[in-house]
C-alpha cells in the first residue's frame, strides 16, 4: 500500500505482496475477534497491522475485539479523521516524517516516557526529532526499511548493485523498473551525485533532471508497488530501483534468486511511528495496543506481516524471528545499512513541487 | 336499476387553464426527482469544480483568489499538456480499432449465427466482462511481458529471436482498452444490425446491388447510430480512464487522468486537478457534438 502524504512532505510505499492488494480493497479489515469481547479499539492504520496473525493475540489477551481500518496516505489519514468524531480512532501509524504535523494538529497524546522500552529501539530509528516535541514523547517507530537497490542476482552482477551509478548506465538498459515515487527516487539520485538527502536545494534539481532522464532513458517502465514488484518476480526486468526488503523479503521463501542491497554510496530510509489518539476515551487501553506492537513478540510478527516484511524497530525482536526470516531482512547488516541510509527528503513546500515536476516531466519523457 | 341521469355523474367542465396547469403541475411532479438528482449530484458539484478551477494551490495552501493560473500551466507545462495529446492518441486508436474489430463479429452474430445460439454467442462474446477490470488488466500485462504467453510462443515458433517490446507501455495500454471496448461495440452494433428489416437487402437486391453495394449504401448508413453510439462511449470511457494506463502502461507516458490523480494524490492540488477535469469534460463535449451530428441520421 502507499502512503502518500498531501502537502508535499512524504508519502510512503507499501503492498509488497499480491495479498496486499486484496488487503488494500477493503478498507475496514477486522481481525477475527473473542465472540464476546468487552471492549473495542479503532485503529487507524497501515495495511501491515491487519494480519490477523499480527492483532489476534492482542485481542485474545485482552478480551477486545481491534477495529483496524488501513489508509493509503498521511492525507487520507487526516481526511479520515476530520470527518471523524473525536474518540472515534485510539490508535493511529502514521510515516515517520509527518509525526510532527499530526502533533501540530493536536491529535496524538504524550506517551509516558516509562511506558515504552525506547532503548531497545536502534538508535538511528529512534528519530526523536520527528517522534518527540518538547522533550515529549507523541510517537514511537515500530518499522523501518529501505527504498534502495532490489535485483534478480541470477540476471545480474551483484556487484554492479553496489554502485548507485548503474540507475543511468547502459549496461542494464531495457531490465529496470524505477519505482514510482519521487521523494525517495530524489534522494537516491541525489545521493549518487554525492548529496545528503537533507541538503538537497534548489541548486540541485537541474544536476537530478539530468540524472532522471538518463533513469528514464535505461529503464522499462515506471511504476507502482504491485507493478514493480510483478516485473521483477515474473522475470520482466531485473533490477528495481526503489526497491528494498519490503519488496522482496517477502518473496524471499518462493523467489531465492530475488534479493537486495545497500550500494556503497547509501540508500534512503523510510520508518513508521505509531501513537494513541488525543481523543481516545481508551487510552489505557490504546497505549497497551501500541505497547504490544511494541513488544518483542508484537514487532517479530509486524517484521513479517503478511502484507511486507521490513525492519522492526525493537532490537530484542530478532529473538522471535527465525534464521532464515533475519536473512531475509538482512539482520545482521542493519548496523551498516543504518550508517549508510539517510531518511527521505523532507522538501519545503516550493521545493516538493518542484521534486514533483520533474518527476513528472520525467515520466512524459 | 335506473342508469344515473348525466348531471348526476358529470363533474363540471375544467377550463383549458385549468387543465394545462394540472398537466404542468403533473408533468414537474414526474420531472421533479430527476431534476433534482440532476442539480445536486452534477449541476451543483460542476459548478463547485469550475469556481475551483480558478483557484491555485501555493506554498501548500490553497489559494481562493479568481485567476487563469492552472489554464495557463496546462498549456505552458509540457508534461500537463502532453497528457491531453496522449490521451487523445491513444483514444482515438482505441476507438477505430475497437469499431474495426466489433463490426465484424457483431455482423456474424447477427447475421451468420442461427437465431437460437445467437444469445449463447452474445454471452460468449462479452464473458470477458464478467472479470473484474484491474484483475483482467493485471491478466494481460502478464500475458504481454517478456516471458508472457505471446513472446513464448512467438519465440518457440521461431518467429521472433528476442521478446518483443509489447508490454508496460502504449502498445499495451491500446491492446487492454481495445480487449475491453469491442465487447462493449459489439453489443451497440448488433442491437443495430437485429433491428433492421430483410427487406432492406431484398430491395437493394432487387434494384441490382451486389454484396458490397448493399452493405456499403444501405447496412452499414442504417447501423451508424449503433456505431457512433459505440464509438462514443469508447470514447468516454477511454479517455477518462485511469486503471488500464496506470497498470499496462508502465507509466512511460501519463494521459490526463493519471496526471489529475497526480494533482490530487501527490499535490493536494485541487485547483489544478479541476482545471485539468474541466478540461477533460471539453475533450468530451467536443467529441459529443462531432457524434451527435451523426446521431442524428434518421433510418429510411
Amino acid at each position: 500500500m502507499m502512503t502518500i502524504s498531501l502537502g508535499g512532505v512524504s508519502m510512503r510505499r507499501f503492498l509488497s505482496s499480491a495479498a496486499a492488494v486484496s488487503l488494500a480493497a477493503v478498507s475496514t479489515v477486522s481481525a477475527p475477534a473473542p465472540a464476546f469481547a468487552t471492549e473495542e479499539l479503532n485503529a487507524l492504520v497501515w495495511c501491515d497491522h491487519t494480519d490477523p496473525a499480527l492483532v489476534e493475540p492482542f485481542e485474545k489477551a485482552n478480551d477486545v475485539k481491534v477495529n483496524l481500518k488501513d489508509y493509503e496516505g498521511t492525507g487520507a489519514a487526516l481526511s479520515i479523521l476530520e470527518q471523524s468524531q473525536p474518540g472515534d480512532w485510539d490508535v493511529l501509524v502514521i510515516d515517520g516524517v509527518d509525526v510532527q504535523r499530526a502533533v501540530g494538529l493536536d491529535l496524538l497524546a504524550e506517551i509516558p516516557a516509562d511506558k515504552l522500552p525506547t532503548a531497545d529501539i536502534f538508535p538511528e530509528v529512534r528519530m526523536e526529532a520527528n517522534n518527540m516535541k518538547d522533550g515529549k514523547t507523541y510517537a514511537v517507530t515500530e518499522k523501518f526499511g529501505y527504498n534502495t537497490i532490489s535485483y534478480d542476482k541470477t540476471k545480474v552482477d551483484p556487484a554492479d548493485m553496489k554502485d548507485l551509478s548503474i540507475l543511468w548506465s547502459d549496461k542494464y538498459k531495457g531490465r529496470i523498473a524505477l519505482y514510482d515515487y519521487y521523494l525517495p527516487m530524489i534522494g537516491l539520485v541525489g545521493l549518487g551525485l554525492g548529496k545528503k538527502t537533507a541538503d538537497l536545494s534548489d541548486a540541485d534539481m537541474p544536476a537530478i533532471s539530468e540524472k532522471l532522464a538518463a533513469m528514464k532513458a535505461v529503464s522499462k517502465q515506471v511504476s507502482d508497488v504491485v507493478s514493480s514488484q510483478t516485473a521483477l518476480a515474473t522475470g520482466e526486468v531485473d533490477i528495481l530501483v526503489g526497491g528494498g526488503e519490503w519488496i522482496t523479503a517477502a518473496l524471499s521463501g518462493e523467489k531465492p534468486n530475488l534479493d537486495w542491497t545497500v550500494p556503497d554510496q547509501g540508500a534512503v530510509r523510510w520508518a513508521q511511528s505509531i501513537g494513541v489518539m488525543k481523543a481516545s476515551k481508551k487510552q489505557d487501553l490504546a497505549l497497551k495496543f501500541v505497547q504490544y506492537i511494541f513488544s518483542p513478540e508484537g514487532q517479530a510478527r509486524l517484521a513479517t506481516s503478511s502484507c511486507y516484511w521490513a525492519m522492526p524497530a525493537n532490537m530484542k525482536a530478532g529473538e522471535h524471528l527465525t534464521d532464515a526470516q533475519k536473512a531475509a531482512l538482512r539482520w545482521n547488516d542493519q548496523a551498516e545499512y543504518l550508517k549508510k541510509t539517510q531518511l527521505y527528503p523532507i522538501p519545503s513546500a516550493e521545493l516538493d513541487q518542484k521534486m514533483q515536476d520533474a518527476w513528472t516531466d520525467m515520466m512524459q519523457q | 336499476m335506473r342508469a344515473p341521469q348525466p348531471s348526476q355523474t358529470r363533474k363540471p367542465p375544467m377550463s383549458t387553464t385549468t387543465l394545462e396547469d394540472t398537466e404542468r403541475r403533473k408533468a414537474w411532479g414526474f420531472v421533479a426527482p430527476a431534476l433534482l438528482w440532476t442539480i445536486a449530484f452534477f449541476v451543483v458539484p460542476f459548478l463547485f469544480m469550475a469556481a475551483m478551477s480558478l483557484w491555485s494551490r501555493q506554498s501548500g495552501q490553497i489559494v481562493r483568489a479568481w485567476n487563469l493560473d492552472n489554464y495557463i500551466a496546462f498549456f505552458a507545462k509540457d508534461s500537463l499538456f502532453k497528457g491531453l495529446v496522449n490521451s487523445l492518441e491513444i483514444t482515438l486508436i482505441v476507438t477505430v480499432l475497437s469499431v474495426l474489430l466489433a463490426y465484424p463479429l457483431a455482423w456474424i452474430i447477427a447475421e451468420r449465427v442461427p437465431k437460437r445460439l445467437q444469445r449463447l454467442a452474445l454471452i460468449m462474446a462479452v464473458l470477458p466482462f464478467w472479470t473484474s477490470y484491474v484483475v483482467r488488466s493485471y491478466s494481460w500485462l502478464l500475458v504481454l511481458s517478456k516471458n508472457g504467453v505471446i513472446n513464448q510462443t512467438l519465440m518457440t515458433l521461431g518467429l521472433v529471436s528476442e521478446p518483443l517490446e509489447i508490454a508496460s507501455n502504449r502498445t499495451a495500454t491500446v491492446i487492454g482498452f481495445v480487449h475491453f471496448f469491442v465487447m462493449l461495440l459489439t453489443l451497440t452494433i448488433y442491437a443495430n444490425l437485429i433491428q433492421l428489416s430483410p427487406n432492406y437487402r431484398r430491395a437493394a437486391a432487387d434494384l441490382g446491388a451486389n454484396a458490397f453495394q448493399t452493405f456499403w449504401h444501405v447496412i452499414l448508413p442504417l447501423t451508424l447510430p449503433g456505431i457512433m453510439t459505440g464509438a462514443f462511449l469508447t470514447f468516454v470511457l477511454c479517455i477518462g480512464d485511469y486503471v488500464t494506463p496506470q497498470i499496462l502502461g508502465g507509466n512511460n507516458e501519463l494521459v490526463l487522468p493519471q496526471i489529475i490523480m497526480l494533482q490530487l494524490g501527490r499535490r493536494a492540488d485541487f485547483p489544478m486537478a479541476a482545471a485539468l477535469s474541466i478540461i477533460l469534460m471539453l475533450a468530451v463535449t467536443v467529441a459529443y457534438a462531432l457524434c451527435a451530428r451523426w446521431l442524428k441520421i434518421e433510418r429510411a
